[in-house]
């Protein structure tokens, strides 16, 4: 199926992108506030190709965007995520307690 | 009484919701195998639900669209995966498009029911499974383990078990 091949390029990127310590690195400093490239930089015995090189490669994957300031790039990334997985738990959690609900008043008729 | 507890675990994305009823578990399996009954307590009041196929058995799907106050549709769809009439149910719950296909862009949830008598009543348990093999999801879990780097050589793991559930 298309749709399958589409994911497991996508998981393929990521992995790619988490396969490497660097990288994996880079994005935790990027939960924890949104460094520069240039400070990235400054962090890693390698050249700042090399630290851009790798934040492409996270880019790519999906898991930080780039934006310009002046003349620096700060890296982000959507970083809640542990945010994100309560905020779908609390949804599922709501919807159901909901249908519970209706589903006590459905037979609650019967009486 | 009616949610007794509700245990939600953030890591592996599954929450687990336990009900007590006042009414024998054949009337209770009835809100589940009897499409009508369905309906009524699926959708929120102000988005019901209409269910249009309703095949209760391995392999079967059930689909339904709930309606908004504007009029608007949204589609559903669950895939069964086991019925062990009036004990339990296993399906997965998913998003459809507006012409009924399934929407592999957003998550699916797999779903096991359990009826037991408990209590002159029935005690149901209901746990809910975020599809791992889901990309937004796995998206998440992963970026999840770089705010915890220890859980980072779990992933080989997930991958894994990813792999043998496929």
């Amino acid at each position: 199926m298309v749709v399958d091949e589409v994911t497991d390029e996508e998981v393929d990127r990521l992995f790619h992108a988490l396969a490497d310590a660097t990288r994996r690195d880079i994005l935790h400093r990027c939960t924890g506030g949104e460094p520069s490239v240039s400070r990235l930089a400054d962090v890693y015995p390698m050249s700042f190709a090399a630290v851009q090189k790798h934040v492409a490669v996270l880019e790519r994957a999906g898991l930080v965007t780039k934006e310009r300031r002046g003349r620096e790039q700060l890296v982000r990334t959507d970083g809640n995520v542990v945010g994100r997985a309560r905020q779908i738990l609390d949804e599922l959690e709501a919807a159901w307690r909901g249908r519970v609900d209706r589903m006590a008043d459905l037979l609650g008729q019967d009486a | 009484m009616s949610v007794v507890s509700v245990e939600r675990d953030v890591d592996s994305l599954s929450l687990t919701l336990v009900a007590q009823f006042d009414a024998p578990i054949e009337r209770v399996w009835q809100l589940w195998a009897d499409p009508r009954q369905l309906e009524r307590w699926w959708g929120p009041p102000t988005h019901p639900a209409t269910v249009e196929q309703h095949e209760l058995a391995a392999g079967g799907e059930v689909t339904y669209f709930m309606t908004g106050p504007a009029g608007e549709r949204s589609r559903g769809w669950w895939r069964v995966t086991s019925v062990d009439s009036p004990r339990s149910l296993e399906f997965t719950d998913g998003f459809a498009n507006h012409d009924g296909t399934p929407n592999a862009k957003t998550p699916t949830t797999a779903v096991q029911m359990r009826l037991d008598e408990h209590d002159g009543g029935t005690r149901m348990e209901l746990r809910f499974v975020f599809d791992s093999s889901e990309h937004m999801e796995q998206l998440e879990r992963w970026g999840a383990f770089e705010v915890f780097p220890q859980s980072v050589g779990q992933m080989d793991a997930l991958l894994a078990a990813d792999a043998n559930s496929s």
